[in-house]
């Protein structure tokens, strides 16, 4: 298995204490494990968008399960990162409905622009590029994902304006007002 | 201009909160069930209506919530599926991100119906900015007294938490996805026991698609029977149907189903037509998993019926000349689309989204796309259509949910009907090397070099 | 309840399973498992091997069932048909999961130490194919060392889930389990920790192929030329009860007793499995049997051997009777009898 040995810094501070209870109190008092994914999801956007092994074992640790049960989680689900993967990834649909539809030009134009090739971090840490499976936004095609929300009905313009909002840091990846 | 059930409010200004939505008559079932109602009545309403799951394989939903086990006295759970993933089919996205009460009035309706004290919404992960508006929306629904203990003085006690998964289109499985809120893989599980017996924490739990459930406040409201005036035979009622690829207006609508194909693809209210007005080549009717059909099998089925938006008419002639209406995701394919192509892109989301756990998909799904891959890439061999066909009808039916089968017949729908695309493949490489081949010079124009050479 | 396989008919106790009851009946129609473990809760219906196809559901309701089933998770009902290899479509969907399981395995049996035990080999023995379809490249995975006593071969695993029940239902504490998804699922640690717990040996008596060998005997011997013993000794952790494979008087493995399924009679500790190499230490009971197509048998000492007298220049080209049967010597083609009997290949 590649695990990454690089240090992160926990802190499951009072915000995120009181996020987690809130979620465990969704579920039977015996049936903690059930909060697993939705604990998971707020532990990793609080880390940088990653789950080190320490962070993992935090998590069942608070569950009160064993280690190997976060990890077999952790490692079926995509939307769970195993090693830092950049400030901003974009995840751009490729499947059919948005590959018929330029999806491919598209993020090959992305990775020309930053110099990455697929899967890889801008030397800066700043950008990563990759390409997922259905996001269901067919109808709204080329898309991508960027953190909690969808960019839809994109062009390379787009893409450039997406590309130096990041850079001026204008984009929150979670907490954005839903207005779109 | 069909009827609007699901989204006759979608437009309306602040829908999304509260207050409006209960102005536009919302909750009403809510109020009507509980207080008129016993929860027996309001599934025979249910049924009477014809509503079938909306989620793709079309089960009668009253029937399926007449099977959860009432007897051993369990707590029993309503499980809303929307882990919505399937390729081409983004509905209950649209009607959770407008009218997310409309979503929770269904699942108090239903849950009161079957008795549960304690309902999950289970929504895919990507989706979290929706995940937040249900969260926002069931907040309010307890504020106003809808969620919580003793709701309207009726002495029925409901709790509705919205859950989210973290990418797994096989969660979508209703059995993977109870595995998955119990906080472990999506591994489907062997049925039986089906989860009406033992599904969630090992009580009777029913799973019913957004659509489904959004759809029951309004056959309270309006009696079942009402709904059933609605659509053609056992096709009853409207649906959502996502349009997407190479139409001219894709997007959300709702249909009453019995619609025309011709009619939904081509008229300005709906589709509006092609995008480019380029010829039409291919039609996946209702999500990636379905038979795609060939431009001839669209609007007429081989027997020279018109093609409706029902279940029966676009299943018609099985699947040698037909496909299924499944979870209503409607993608256009125009000249330029490489089937090929495409196919392999549908392989590889199945290969990717396969769980691993039984052996002809685990291992399927991994060779078909490999095979796809070598074909489109100009390293296909003659024996290879054979030897795709074959591994297809090897995975299905001998899987433990329908994912296998799910791989397996987009494969062989396309080896079927667009046969001479693959030999084309196979037999000029060097013509399709840039992936847009079909764009400077579309199959058409260069089918002569594969067909059949007669002998005069 | 009253169940038929391939016509044979046995009366079986309700919440019985068609390959529990198939089992009972023994001999051909018994569906071959490779992920179903009696002894493990929750095992089974995963490697699809044990398809069979109800030809009639039951006295009740005699619809056909219309997909074939995984017999192992299937119960039996009252009045049930059920066709195991009477069915061209269940020998075929055999065939399919054989082709599916041997894809990606690195057919590495000359160098791997399960072979001559191997449920997979008996399985594409059976009913695998000669050649390959499959010309891509296979999956393979970096090695992980999980501990001094139990070498994991990734390359080998048909994810049987077998190991992982056993930690779960064993031992206390799993720290394996399977990660990742699809065809790269894998058993592992994640952390690459050592599997440590006094019954942690038993996944290696469990796995059906040799993803999980005993490190102590790896590359020692090959099966069928040690001589299995039954043994036993006083042991406060478990049964005590086991097979010593012995090369002379040097016991090379021990392993729990496995029925002709394959299946452990009891499982045993570490202590048994890993610390006890001397004779002294046991108490030798007799010789183990195995069942009679059992490679092991190979180096069978409880028959009686035939004497074998050397007729070299009588028999150089044809060779000795037997052994020409026995590899169907195509340049000294069989009787046209003895071709039907021998149809089947080298058995």
């Amino acid at each position: 298995m590649e695990v990454s040995n690089i240090k992160q810094v926990i802190n499951i501070d009072e915000r995120l204490t009181a996020r987690i209870n809130e979620l465990l109190s969704h579920y039977p008092e015996d049936k903690k494990k059930s909060a697993l994914l939705p604990v998971l999801h707020e532990v990793q956007d609080a880390h940088d968008n990653w789950l080190s092994v320490e962070l993992q074992d935090r998590v069942a640790e608070i569950l009160g399960i064993q280690p190997i049960e976060v990890y077999e989680v952790v490692t079926f689900y995509t939307m769970f990162n195993q090693q830092p993967i950049g400030k901003y990834m974009f995840e751009f649909c490729r499947t059919s409905c948005c590959a018929v539809r330029g999806a491919e030009d598209l993020m090959e134009y992305t990775c020309t622009k930053l110099g990455v090739k697929e899967g890889e971090v801008t030397p800066d840490g700043m950008f990563r590029v990759v390409g997922v499976e259905c996001l269901g936004a067919c109808g709204y095609a080329p898309m991508m994902q960027l953190g909690d929300y969808y960019k839809e009905h994109l062009t390379k313009e787009k893409i450039d304006a997406i590309i130096e909002d990041c850079r001026a840091g204008k984009v929150d990846l979670h907490k954005q007002a839903i207005t779109e | 201009m069909g009827q609007k059930i699901l989204l006759e409010h979608a437009n309306v200004p602040g829908i999304k909160t509260y207050e409006v939505y209960r102005q536009h008559g919302g909750y009403r079932s809510v109020e009507k069930a509980l207080k008129s109602m016993t929860p027996d009545e309001v599934v025979e309403e249910v049924k009477t209506s014809g509503l079938r799951g909306r989620g793709g394989a079309g089960f009668p939903t009253g029937m399926k919530w007449s099977f959860i086990d009432k007897k051993s006295g369990k707590p029993r759970h309503l499980v809303c599926n929307a882990d919505e993933s399937e390729p081409g089919t983004f509905k209950d996205r649209y009607l959770m991100e407008y009218i997310p009460h409309l979503l929770i009035e269904g699942m108090i309706t239903s849950s009161y119906a079957l008795g549960c004290n304690l309902s999950y919404i289970y929504i895919r992960g990507e989706y979290m900015w929706v995940f937040r508006i249900l969260e926002t929306a069931i907040k309010e629904a307890y504020a106003a007294g809808w969620l919580g203990k003793n709701i309207l003085g009726t002495g029925y006690d409901l709790d509705l938490y919205v859950h989210c998964g973290a990418g797994a289109y096989i969660c979508g499985e209703e059995t993977a996805l109870i595995e998955s809120l119990e906080g472990k893989r999506g591994n489907p599980r062997i049925k039986p026991p089906f989860p009406a017996v033992s599904g969630l924490w090992a009580n009777p739990t029913v799973v019913n698609n957004v659509e489904s459930i959004a759809a029951v406040p309004w056959i309270v409201n309006n009696t079942g029977a009402e709904y059933a005036k609605i659509g053609i035979g056992r096709s009853t009622g409207t649906k959502l149907i996502s349009a997407s690829g190479h139409c001219k207006n894709p997007g959300v609508y709702e249909i009453e189903l019995g619609l025309s194909v011709d009619e939904f693809m081509n008229s300005d209210e709906y589709l509006g037509g092609m995008m480019d007005d380029r010829p039409l080549k291919a039609l996946v009717p209702g999500g990636s998993s379905v038979p795609i059909l060939p431009a001839n099998l669209i609007f007429k089925t081989a027997e020279g019926n018109d093609r409706l938006m029902t279940y029966e008419s676009l299943s018609e002639g099985g699947f040698a000349t037909g496909s299924m209406l499944g979870s209503g995701g409607f993608i256009v394919y125009n000249d330029t689309t490489c089937i090929v192509r495409n196919t392999w892109n549908f392989s590889r989301f199945y290969h990717h989204e396969s769980c691993g756990q039984c052996s002809p998909c685990r291992e399927g799904t991994g060779w078909l796309e490999k095979v796809l891959h070598r074909i489109e890439n100009g390293h296909g061999r003659e024996e290879d259509i054979e030897l795709l066909w074959d591994i297809q009808r090897k995975i299905e039916g001998n899987t433990i949910c329908p994912l296998g089968d799910a791989a397996a017949w987009p494969v062989a729908a396309a080896i079927r009907h667009f046969r001479d695309e693959f030999e084309y493949h196979v037999r000029f490489p060097e013509k399709i090397k840039n992936k847009d081949h079909f764009v400077a010079e579309p199959f058409e124009k260069v089918k002569h070099l594969v067909a059949k050479q007669e002998v005069i | 309840m009253k169940v038929t396989i391939d016509g044979q008919e046995i009366h079986v106790e309700p919440g019985t399973t068609i390959l529990q009851a198939a089992r009972m009946i023994g001999g051909e129609s018994v569906p071959p498992a490779m992920c179903y473990y009696s002894k493990l809760k929750g095992s089974g219906g995963k490697c699809r091997c044990c398809l069979v196809e109800v030809s009639k559901g039951s006295d009740a309701n005699p619809t056909p069932m219309p997909k074939l089933v995984a017999s192992c998770v299937t119960g039996v009902m009252d009045g049930m048909e059920v066709k195991s290899i009477t069915s061209e479509r269940v020998i075929d969907a055999r065939k399919s999961v054989t082709e599916f399981l041997l894809i990606n395995h690195p057919l590495d049996c000359p160098i791997c130490d399960q072979a001559g035990e191997c449920d997979l080999q008996n399985l594409s023995f059976k009913h695998g194919s000669a050649n390959t379809r499959f010309i891509e490249e296979k999956r393979t995975y970096e090695p992980e060392n999980i501990g001094d006593k139990i070498q994991l071969h990734m390359n080998r695993c048909i994810l049987c889930y077998r190991c992982v029940m056993v930690a779960d239902q064993l031992t206390d504490g799993r720290v394996h389990g399977v990660l990742n998804r699809g065809d790269h699922s894998q058993i592992s640690t994640y952390i690459s920790e050592a599997i440590n717990n006094e019954f942690s040996g038993n996944m290696i008596d469990v796995c059906p192929v040799g993803a999980l060998t005993d490190k102590t005997f790896r590359f020692k011997q090959r099966v069928w030329f040690n001589k299995p013993y039954n043994a036993h000794r006083d042991c406060d952790k478990c049964c005590g009860k086991t097979t010593l494979w012995m090369f002379g008087n040097e016991i090379q493995r021990v392993t729990a007793r496995k029925d002709e399924y394959h299946e452990v009679e009891d499982f045993i500790c570490n202590e048994c499995r890993f610390e006890h190499k001397k004779v002294e230490d046991w108490v030798i009971e007799g010789p183990r049997k195995f069942e009679k197509d059992s490679v092991i048998n190979q180096n069978n000492y409880t028959r009686k051997i035939e004497k074998v007298t050397l007729e070299t220049e009588k028999q150089i080209l044809l060779g000795r009777e037997q052994d020409r049967k026995k590899i169907s010597m195509k340049a000294v083609p069989l009787k046209k009898e003895e071709e039907e009997i021998f149809k089947e290949g080298n058995i």
